[in-house]
């Protein structure tokens, strides 16, 4: 198309930040709504949070991990999600842009579709979310005893940006799935949310199967399950290499290759079809 | 190679894959021709309108002239760029107006989505300001500006939108259903400031629409597509031969009479003191008007022309004859 890659991206940057700077001024136009929902998303996660706390009420221990480090594993999970949710998460919103038709004008534009598809409906009450993250993170590392090496203070930043690469991936794939089967963000939804919660957990506890399949096939381990074992000291229940830890960062760039191949093949799609 | 048009497409086709269920699991699959070996060109600075019953394949035509969808078949160029292949570039030199969605922000003032126009296409400011200016002028838009686009009324928001569409300067508009929906006042308004765009921009145009008062007020040029295809090409008037299409004079009498006798007329409905007269669209209504009244007690008399849809069913009821 006579166009470099990073000229692309650029494009795709700039057009991103202007439409998201529409949406915000948007919201800003109901002031009072827009306090009231970011706290009420604030409060919802946190209440989320204590639900585990009161488990461990009566337990000591789950799957042999402790709350501080349940919380680890959380604060982890919920950062790296909470900023893929707040960058692209109105992206599921696909599948009703199609249906109602329009789509049709964002392809009009001279901007790259995804990134202004992935500025839809941008929301900034979305950083509760990754607020919230934080919070129960700093809070899980205050009261962990880890012994820190300038290795483990790196991967921290790295694990959270890889995997909110990693989840943004799951995002795009799902929203390329929408140009065939329009109403199927039920079935992103699975994968996102869902799969954020099932993070929250260490990996003990869950079968070995599920486990496998999280970290081979859909490499969600890698957000915080792998790293996460590394800095704590523990060892991951399939006896993987302690490198993989380290991985994240590879694991983020080829899912996200891959969904913006599946995102071309689902424009694609789109453009030789109309439905 | 040699373009014959500022909009040119040669035998360009587009095929659907319609799946519908015909059992608890079983699909059926079956192709729609939505548009089946089109060939028109548009020469620059052209308004033309683009006509057809619903579901004839004019917004698939449309979708495929801006880059939306890509051809099953045949070539297609728009200002010398194939829309599907360059969407993006072909992007800054059209314009598409739809008119039943908006492109304008809902919850802000309308000048914002202008200023986001201004910088998403890089609208030099001079330009903008030129340009937005006499928008603002021939538009009417002085007031509406610092309004939210979501208080204004349909009139308002379609101007507005004709606005959005044109800041960058494009060489082509495509407007898709433009007057629907509008007031009288409203339509008025958008059709002078078109048949002003194209007279002094030299903007080519190619309109849908429903409203034949449209194409008779903006195009010389009227093409008709029906089940994909291209049925008639050329002024309005040869439309109404084509399809022998009528228009009726209803008139009221003082009181209730047997039908009318006129000459090039023939009563088509009687209902009290009024009564229905078709004849044919090509003929001027003065003479059977100057005739009526000479000849009965005439209280009221109104014309209605005929409606576009009408037009083409007869047009291709009488193709089947043939």
């Amino acid at each position: 198309m006579g166009e470099t890659g990073t000229g692309r991206v650029r494009e795709g940057v700039r057009a991103y930040l202007m439409i998201a700077g529409m949406w915000i001024r948007s919201t800003m136009a109901y002031r009072a709504s827009f306090v009231m929902t970011t706290f009420g998303n604030f409060s919802a996660t946190l209440l989320d949070f204590v639900g585990i706390m009161l488990m461990f009420s009566r337990v000591d221990v789950l799957g042999g991990w402790s709350l501080p480090e349940v919380a680890f594993l959380y604060g982890l999970s919920g950062t790296a999600f909470g900023l893929a949710d707040l960058v692209i998460g109105s992206m599921e919103r696909l599948g009703r842009r199609v249906r109602d038709g329009t789509l049709d004008t964002l392809l009009v534009r001279p901007a790259p579709v995804l990134a202004q598809v992935a500025a839809d409906q941008f929301a900034l009450r979305r950083l509760g979310r990754v607020v919230q993250g934080l919070l129960v993170l700093t809070w899980a590392v205050a009261r962990l005893d880890i012994d820190w090496t300038p290795l483990k203070l790196l991967l921290m930043p790295v694990m959270v940006v890889s995997g909110c690469g990693i989840f943004c991936a799951v995002f795009v794939a799902g929203a390329a799935f929408q140009f065939l089967a329009s109403d199927a963000s039920e079935v992103q939804n699975a994968f996102t949310y869902g799969g954020t919660t099932l993070l929250q957990y260490p990996p003990t506890v869950f079968a070995k199967e599920l486990v496998r399949g999280v970290t081979f096939v859909l490499p969600l381990a890698f957000v915080n399950w792998l790293p996460a074992t590394y800095v704590l000291g523990r060892p991951y229940p399939l006896g993987l290499p302690q490198w993989l830890a380290f991985a994240p960062p590879l694991v983020a760039a080829g899912c996200c290759a891959l969904a913006g191949l599946a995102w071309r093949a689902g424009l694609r799609s789109y453009r030789s079809t109309g439905s | 190679m040699a373009d014959n048009g500022f909009i040119s497409l040669e035998k360009v086709e587009k095929v659907f894959e319609v799946r519908r269920k015909t059992g608890f699991l079983r699909r059926e699959r079956r192709e729609v021709r939505a548009v089946d070996s089109l060939s028109f060109a548009v020469a620059r600075g052209e308004m033309v309108g683009y006509i057809g019953p619903n579901g004839a394949g004019k917004s698939t035509t449309i979708k495929m002239l801006t880059g939306i969808l890509t051809p099953s078949a045949g070539r297609l160029r728009v200002a010398g760029i194939d829309p599907s292949r360059e969407r993006r570039r072909l992007a800054h030199r059209i314009g598409v107006v739809f008119g039943q969605r908006t492109t304008l922000w809902w919850d802000l003032p309308l000048i914002d989505s202008y200023r986001l126009a201004h910088r998403m296409y890089r609208i030099p400011d001079a330009r903008y300001r030129e340009n937005l200016d006499r928008c603002v002028e021939l538009l009417e838009l002085g007031a509406l500006l610092d309004v939210p686009v979501r208080q204004l009324s349909l009139g308002q928001r379609m101007r507005g939108d004709i606005a959005a569409a044109l800041l960058h300067d494009p060489e082509v508009l495509y407007l898709d259903e433009p007057t629907i929906g509008l007031d009288v006042v409203s339509k008025a308004k958008v059709r002078g400031f078109l048949r002003e765009l194209n007279a002094e921009r030299g903007t080519t145009v190619l309109l849908t629409t429903h409203d034949l008062q449209d194409i008779e007020q903006l195009c010389s040029r009227v093409m008709v597509i029906d089940h994909g295809r291209l049925v008639y090409d050329g002024p309005l008037a040869g439309l109404h031969e084509a399809g022998e299409s009528e228009r009726t004079l209803v008139v009221d009498l003082e009181r209730e009479l047997p039908p009318v006798e006129v000459p090039s007329a023939r009563v088509v409905r009687v209902e009290g003191p009024r009564q229905w007269l078709a004849f044919p669209a090509g003929q001027s209504a003065a003479p059977l008007v100057a005739y009526l009244a000479a000849e009965y007690p005439l209280v009221d008399l109104s014309v209605r022309e005929p409606d576009i849809e009408a037009v083409i069913a007869k047009m291709y009821a009488e193709k089947a004859v043939s």
